[in-house]
């Protein structure tokens, strides 16, 4: 399948290079996330009752994994109100044409910084406290909060959007997974960049702002780090940057050889599997070790989880593409080939999402009316009863979810392998052994 | 065998391990009575699982330990409550094979929403055809990357 230049039709570029249709968006969201944040603290604490719960951990996950980024990528990043904030600060404006001259520190971020560890740890400290996270509403709004202040302190000090880029705990799985999502931002001609003065999509120009990500549009070879904020379709001033539609999964064509990205890979297979055997199972200890965080079982806990995400998955996977020979380093092909669990992580992903999402979508209606459990009921539905959604669906979506992504990793595991001359046969058969796991614990 | 053939024989094969009837249905001329006491704390059930044959008659006895809790049995759409310190008692046919979650229904403390059991009826049968079509997909792509080489 060929590329489709979604921007070459005049109605959605107008859409995208127009700032108010977006500003109106980012208004909407900010409203959504502020209401959360006072909801977790205001509201009651009953988690299943409050919107900073029902809304963040049901909804808002429902449509980001299960919708926006296996088909927009980073298309939740072009909306997200977290930047806005510390942005507007930083540009000292909202929507008016961008002053030259820097506002606050405009540092620019340490270049040891600048990987994505910092999002694999930043995912780790939400992961392990998961259970309390998701169930908490104030605690939920600490860690809402948290991140907004983090934004703004950030753009204080740095350049450009440096909690979305080097720190955002979400940003850095939905980069990750965006490079299997059927959309891009690419730029046309690659001459018309070389030639082009000034690097307005980089440094700005009267029309715009410079790549809050942090990224030179002409460079971009794969989604991870462009945030699809639009800027650099405003300032490009040679109409060379389009948005795509393209096959599934084409930036995993020529796999990553960075190991931040490559335990990324590691970290969101194991998290998701772990999540699918504490949450979703029928052990009741695990919960109790996931939930009690002032216990010795949940240090237990913790350190069983890390030892799973970077002992058990990563070492196993080593000796199998140790069995492999190959003329480069064992750290460059085990980063290719760990490429390919992204597309077995994203389905795995999906597959617990169903499940917890369709059994509890029900309190979506009655937080909808009641969103701070004080016995409110603005759209009649406050008392709608606990139901199941669709139960009868799960298992078989869950199936295909899991065997397609197993499918769909061998694909990427055997071009990836092709990339460094070596067998994909291991690494699909440590992705069949991560499936049946997968497969016992949710069915 | 051509490319074309070679997908028409895996999709039927596909459709094989997806649809056909279950060669480990167990015999259903007979059925069991079972009685499970099932003790329900924050948040957990114990016992977490339990298994029955299909067409067996299953009692179950719920008692709640701490707070009240509930139990929702996937697929079945039935479910009791059980105040603390009570005994509720639920009485159903397992006529619908496969395995099922029960879960609490009545707000119980944080973890409610993963307070969850299962119930199994009979050989999990969704589970084996499930690894039946992971492992033909596995074929499927090795074959398909053999071809392509």
């Amino acid at each position: 399948m060929n590329k489709v230049e979604l921007t070459s039709n005049k109605f959605v570029k107008g859409l995208l290079v127009n700032r108010y249709p977006q500003i109106a968006v980012f208004i909407v969201m900010l409203a959504g996330y502020i209401f959360a944040i006072l909801a977790g603290i205001i509201g009651t604490p009953v988690g299943s009752h409050n919107f900073s719960i029902v809304f963040v951990w049901i909804a808002w996950w429902a449509i980001l994994i299960l919708v926006a980024v296996p088909f927009f990528g980073r298309g939740w990043c072009a909306v997200c109100p977290i930047p806005l904030p510390g942005e507007w600060l930083q540009r000292g404006a909202v929507l008016s044409p961008p002053d030259k001259k820097p506002k606050w520190l405009n540092l620019r971020w340490p270049k040891a910084l600048r990987n994505i560890w910092l999002q694999n740890i930043s995912f780790l400290l939400l992961a392990l406290f998961s259970s309390v996270l998701l169930t908490t509403p104030n605690v939920t709004s600490i860690v809402l909060a948290a991140m907004l202040f983090a934004a703004i302190g950030l753009s204080m000090i740095f350049e450009r959007r440096a909690f979305c880029r080097y720190l955002c705990p979400v940003g850095g799985f939905i980069g990750l997974y965006s490079q299997a999502a059927p959309i891009e931002l690419r730029i046309k001609d690659k001459a018309a960049c070389v030639t082009c003065v000034g690097k307005p999509c980089y440094n700005g120009s009267e029309t715009g702002y410079g790549c809050p990500w942090d990224v030179f549009p002409g460079g971009l070879t794969k989604n991870t780090y462009c945030g699809l904020c639009m800027e650099c379709i405003r300032t490009c001033p040679h109409d060379n940057i389009a948005i795509n539609l393209r096959p599934f999964a084409a930036d995993l064509v020529k796999p990553s050889t960075r190991l931040d990205e490559a335990f990324k890979a590691f970290i969101m297979l194991g998290s998701a599997m772990i999540y699918a055997g504490v949450l979703l199972g029928p052990w009741g200890a695990l919960k109790d070790a996931a939930y009690n965080v002032d216990t010795n079982a949940w240090f237990l806990y913790a350190i069983v989880f890390l030892f799973i995400l970077f002992g058990i998955l990563p070492g196993l996977f080593t000796l199998c593409v140790l069995c492999t020979q190959s003329f480069i380093s064992l750290k460059q092909y085990f980063a290719s080939l760990a490429t390919s669990l992204i597309p077995l992580g994203l389905m795995f992903w999906v597959a617990f999402s169903l499940s917890f999402v369709l059994t509890n979508a029900s309190y979506i209606l009655a937080a909808l009316s009641d969103p701070l459990g004080l016995g409110w009921n603005l759209f009649g539905t406050a008392s709608t009863a606990w139901q199941p959604v669709l139960t009868s669906i799960i298992a078989p979506a869950q199936t295909l979810a899991l065997v397609g992504g197993l499918i769909w990793s061998a694909r990427t595991a055997q071009k990836a392998a092709s990339e460094v001359r070596i067998s994909a046969v291991p690494v699909i058969l440590y992705a069949l052994a991560a499936t049946l796991l997968m497969l016992w614990l949710l069915l | 065998m051509t490319k074309r053939t070679v997908w028409l024989l895996l999709g039927l094969v596909a459709l094989v391990v997806a649809f056909a009837p279950s060669p480990l249905t167990p015999d259903t001329s007979t059925h069991d009575t079972h009685v499970f006491r099932i003790e329900a704390s924050q948040y957990a059930y114990n016992p977490g699982e339990i298994a029955v044959n299909p067409g067996d008659t299953v009692t179950i006895q719920l008692v709640s330990t701490d707070v009240v809790h509930g139990l929702y049995i996937d697929g079945y759409d039935l479910s009791l409550e059980a105040d603390p310190g009570q005994t509720v008692t639920l009485t159903f046919i397992a006529d619908k094979p496969g395995s099922f979650r029960f879960r609490c229904n009545v707000t119980c403390g944080a973890m409610h929403p993963f307070m969850i059991g299962k119930l199994n009826v009979g050989a999990n049968v969704t589970l084996y055809r499930a690894i039946g079509l992971v492992l033909l997909g596995v074929v499927g792509a090795m074959m398909f990357a053999k071809r392509n080489a």
